[in-house]
C-alpha cells in the first residue's frame, strides 16, 4: 500500500468542479502527516489541459471516449481497477450526484471501509479521522477506519477551494496519461443525451427577494399565499425539495444541492427546516430570515433573523404589511 | 412481467429530538421512533408506477433493526407493493448499511430481479448508502440521484439529476438497481384503514439473517454540531412579526413605493 491520498476530480460540461478543488485541497494538507503525496485521478476524454488544472502532486490521467461524460459504470470500473492496482491509502470521492454512484460501490468491490458525508478530515498519530454529517446534518459522528485504507465521500463546501487549485503563476503538476486499465466496450450503462431544466420559468439565481418555502406550507393550495407575498416584494417563489418533489412547484425553484444555488439580497425560508442539502443552496445570501414552528430548526443557524409563527399565517400578514408600506 | 424489488431502510424520525446514548458513541435509539426512509418511498412509488405501466409485481424488502418493521411493511403493501419480506435477527437500530446491503443482497440474489428501486440515501447512511452497495454484490450497474425511469425490451431509460436542475438521459441494459431521488409523481397517499386491513389480513415473510458484513469503520465520538451563529429571534404574533420583517425591508431599501 501507499500513503498517497487520491482525489478523484470531478467535471461536469467541460469544467472542473469546485469540490474537486475542496478535496485536493484538504489532501495537500493531509498528505504529509501521511508520508504521501496528493495524486488526482481524472477520467475524461481529451481534457488533460483540465487535468492540470488540480492542485496536487501528480495527476493520474485516464483517457478513453467511454469517460467524456460521467457514466457510473465505466467509472467504476476504471477506478476499482485502479485502486487494486496501486493501493493509495484514502480515496477521497465527492458527496454529489457522481460521487455518490461510486464511493458505496467501490467499498463493496475493493472491501475498503467508506467514511460518507464527511465534512471534517485530520490525521491524528498516523490515523485517519473522519467527521460525518448524518440524521439530516442533527448529529456529526467522528469515526476512523478499522484498517488504514479508507475511501471518504465529503460534502460540498466543507474545505475551502482555493486551497487546492493551480492559481496562475504555479506550476502545474505532471499529468501522467493512461489508457483506461480495463475494457469499456461492453457497458450496460449508455449515456444519451443531457436534459436542460424546463425553460420559460422564473430563474431563481436571478431574484433580488426569494419567498421560499417548504414542507410547512402543508399543499398546493397555500402556494398562492407564497406567489402574493413574492409579487408584493417584487421577488419570486422558490422551493425546498420537498415541495418540488410533491410536484407543488416545477423543479427549476428548487433551492440546495439538487437544485439551484441562490444568492438573493433577502432569503425567505418559510416553513424551511433547513437539510443541510438545503443550507449548501442558499447559506450565501445576504439577509436571511426564517420562519419555523420548530425553533430548533437548524434554518435558525444560519438565518440573521427568526420567528417561530406559522407561516401560513404569516404570508398574508406580510403581504399586507409590505403593500401598507409601498403605498405610504 | 417485471420483478421489481424495493429494498427499504427505517430511520429515526428526524422531527424527534435526537439523543446521544451515555457512551458517547451512538443515538439513544430505544428513544426514537422510525419511520420508512422519505427516499424509500418514493422508490416505492416508482416501483409501483412501473408496474402500472409495463406490468409485473413488487416486492418490499428490510431488515428488521427495530422488532417493528412491520408497520413500515403494512405501510408499502398500501401504498402500492403486491409482497412484503422481512429480514429477522439479532440486529439493533443503526445496523450499518454494509450490514443491511449484505443482507438484502444475499435474500434477493436468487429472486432475480429484473430491476431493483431504492432510495437514493438515508439519513442514518454514514458508511454510505445501500443501493450502489447493492449493485456491487449482485455485480450489476447501478444508477443513482434518479427522478425518472422508463422501461422497455429489457432496458430502462433513467434521468439522473444533477446540480442546477440539469439531468442526463441514461440507457441501461436490465438486471439493474436504481437510487430513486424522487418519484415522477409524488408518492401516493395510503388510507388508515387500508394499512389496518393489511395488518389484518397480509402475511410477511420473512427470512433468517445472520450478520456477515461490518461498517469498516468505528465510531469513537458522536455530537450535535455546534452553529456558528444563530438567528436573532422575534417573538410576537404573525401580525407582529409581519411588521418587524416589513420595516426592516424598508429599513434595508428593499420595498419601493409603489403609490
Amino acid at each position: 500500500m501507499s500513503n498517497d491520498i487520491w482525489v478523484l476530480a470531478e467535471h461536469f460540461k467541460g469544467q472542473v468542479t469546485d469540490i474537486t478543488y475542496e478535496m485536493a485541497g484538504k489532501a495537500r494538507q493531509l498528505a504529509p502527516a501521511l508520508g504521501g503525496q496528493t495524486v488526482g485521478v481524472f477520467l475524461g476524454s481529451d481534457m488533460a489541459t483540465l487535468a492540470a488544472s488540480i492542485g496536487a502532486d501528480r495527476v493520474l490521467y485516464v483517457d478513453d471516449p467511454a469517460l467524456a461524460h460521467f457514466n457510473p459504470e465505466a467509472y467504476g470500473r476504471v477506478l476499482q481497477a485502479l485502486i487494486q492496482e496501486h493501493n493509495p491509502r484514502v480515496v477521497m470521492i465527492g458527496s454529489t450526484s457522481m460521487g455518490m454512484d461510486l464511493a458505496a460501490s467501490l467499498s463493496v468491490a475493493t472491501g475498503l471501509p467508506l467514511l460518507a458525508y464527511v465534512n471534517g478530515l485530520a490525521v491524528e498519530n498516523g490515523t485517519l479521522v473522519a467527521v460525518s454529517q448524518i440524521y439530516g446534518g442533527k448529529i456529526q459522528a467522528e469515526a476512523v477506519p478499522d484498517g488504514e485504507a479508507c475511501i471518504v465521500s465529503c460534502l460540498v463546501g466543507a474545505f475551502p477551494a482555493d486551497a487546492g487549485r493551480v492559481e496562475a503563476g504555479q506550476a502545474a503538476p505532471p499529468v501522467e496519461t493512461i489508457p483506461a486499465p480495463v475494457p469499456l466496450d461492453d457497458l450496460k450503462v449508455r449515456f444519451v443525451k443531457w436534459i436542460e431544466p424546463a425553460g420559460g420559468d422564473v430563474d431563481i439565481t436571478q431574484q433580488a427577494v426569494l419567498v421560499s418555502i417548504g414542507r410547512g406550507i402543508g399543499g398546493a393550495e397555500n402556494i398562492e399565499l407564497a406567489e402574493e407575498l413574492a409579487a408584493a416584494l417584487g421577488g419570486a417563489v422558490s422551493a425546498s425539495r420537498p415541495v418540488t418533489d410533491a410536484g407543488w412547484l416545477p423543479k427549476t425553484r428548487q433551492v440546495g444541492k439538487s437544485g439551484l444555488t441562490v444568492k438573493p439580497k433577502v432569503y425567505l425560508a418559510l416553513g424551511i427546516s433547513g437539510a443541510p442539502e438545503h443550507l449548501e443552496g442558499m447559506r450565501n445570501s445576504e439577509l436571511i430570515i426564517a420562519i419555523n414552528t420548530d425553533p430548533k430548526a437548524p434554518i435558525f443557524d444560519v438565518a440573521h433573523y427568526g420567528a417561530t409563527c406559522d407561516m401560513l399565517d404569516l404570508m398574508p400578514a406580510l403581504t399586507e404589511a409590505v403593500r401598507a408600506r409601498q403605498a405610504a | 412481467m417485471m420483478n421489481i424489488i424495493v429494498p427499504i431502510k427505517q430511520v429515526p424520525n428526524l422531527t424527534d429530538e435526537l439523543e446521544i446514548n451515555d457512551e458517547g458513541t451512538d443515538l439513544a435509539h430505544d428513544m426514537l421512533q422510525y419511520v420508512l426512509n422519505e427516499f424509500d418511498e418514493h422508490a416505492l412509488e416508482e416501483a409501483v408506477l412501473i408496474k402500472e405501466s409495463v406490468g409485473g409485481t413488487v416486492t418490499v424488502i428490510g431488515v428488521d433493526t427495530t422488532g417493528e418493521l412491520d408497520g413500515i411493511l403494512h405501510l408499502a403493501l398500501a401504498k402500492g407493493a403486491d409482497k412484503a419480506m422481512k429480514i429477522t435477527g439479532d440486529f439493533t437500530p443503526g445496523t450499518p448499511s454494509h450490514v443491511q446491503a449484505q443482507l438484502i443482497a444475499d435474500a434477493i440474489r436468487d429472486m432475480a430481479p429484473d430491476i431493483v428501486l431504492t432510495g437514493v440515501q438515508a439519513a442514518d447512511d454514514r458508511d454510505g448508502q445501500m443501493g450502489p452497495m447493492l449493485a456491487a454484490h449482485l455485480n450489476i450497474p447501478y444508477v443513482g440521484v434518479v427522478t425518472n425511469v422508463s422501461i422497455s425490451d429489457g432496458k430502462a431509460v433513467v434521468h439522473k439529476e444533477y446540480a442546477g436542475g440539469v439531468m442526463a438521459e441514461f440507457i441501461v441494459t436490465l438486471p439493474m438497481v436504481v437510487g430513486v431521488q424522487a418519484a415522477h409523481q409524488p408518492p401516493r397517499y395510503a388510507p388508515v384503514s387500508k394499512i389496518r386491513q393489511i395488518a389484518k389480513t397480509v402475511r410477511i415473510e420473512e427470512i433468517a439473517g445472520a450478520e456477515t458484513a461490518q461498517a469498516g469503520s468505528t465510531v469513537r465520538r458522536m455530537f450535535k454540531p455546534e452553529a456558528a451563529g444563530h438567528a436573532e429571534m422575534w417573538d410576537g404574533t404573525p401580525d407582529e412579526i409581519a411588521e418587524r420583517i416589513a420595516d426592516l425591508l424598508a429599513a434595508k431599501g428593499l420595498l419601493k413605493r409603489t403609490a
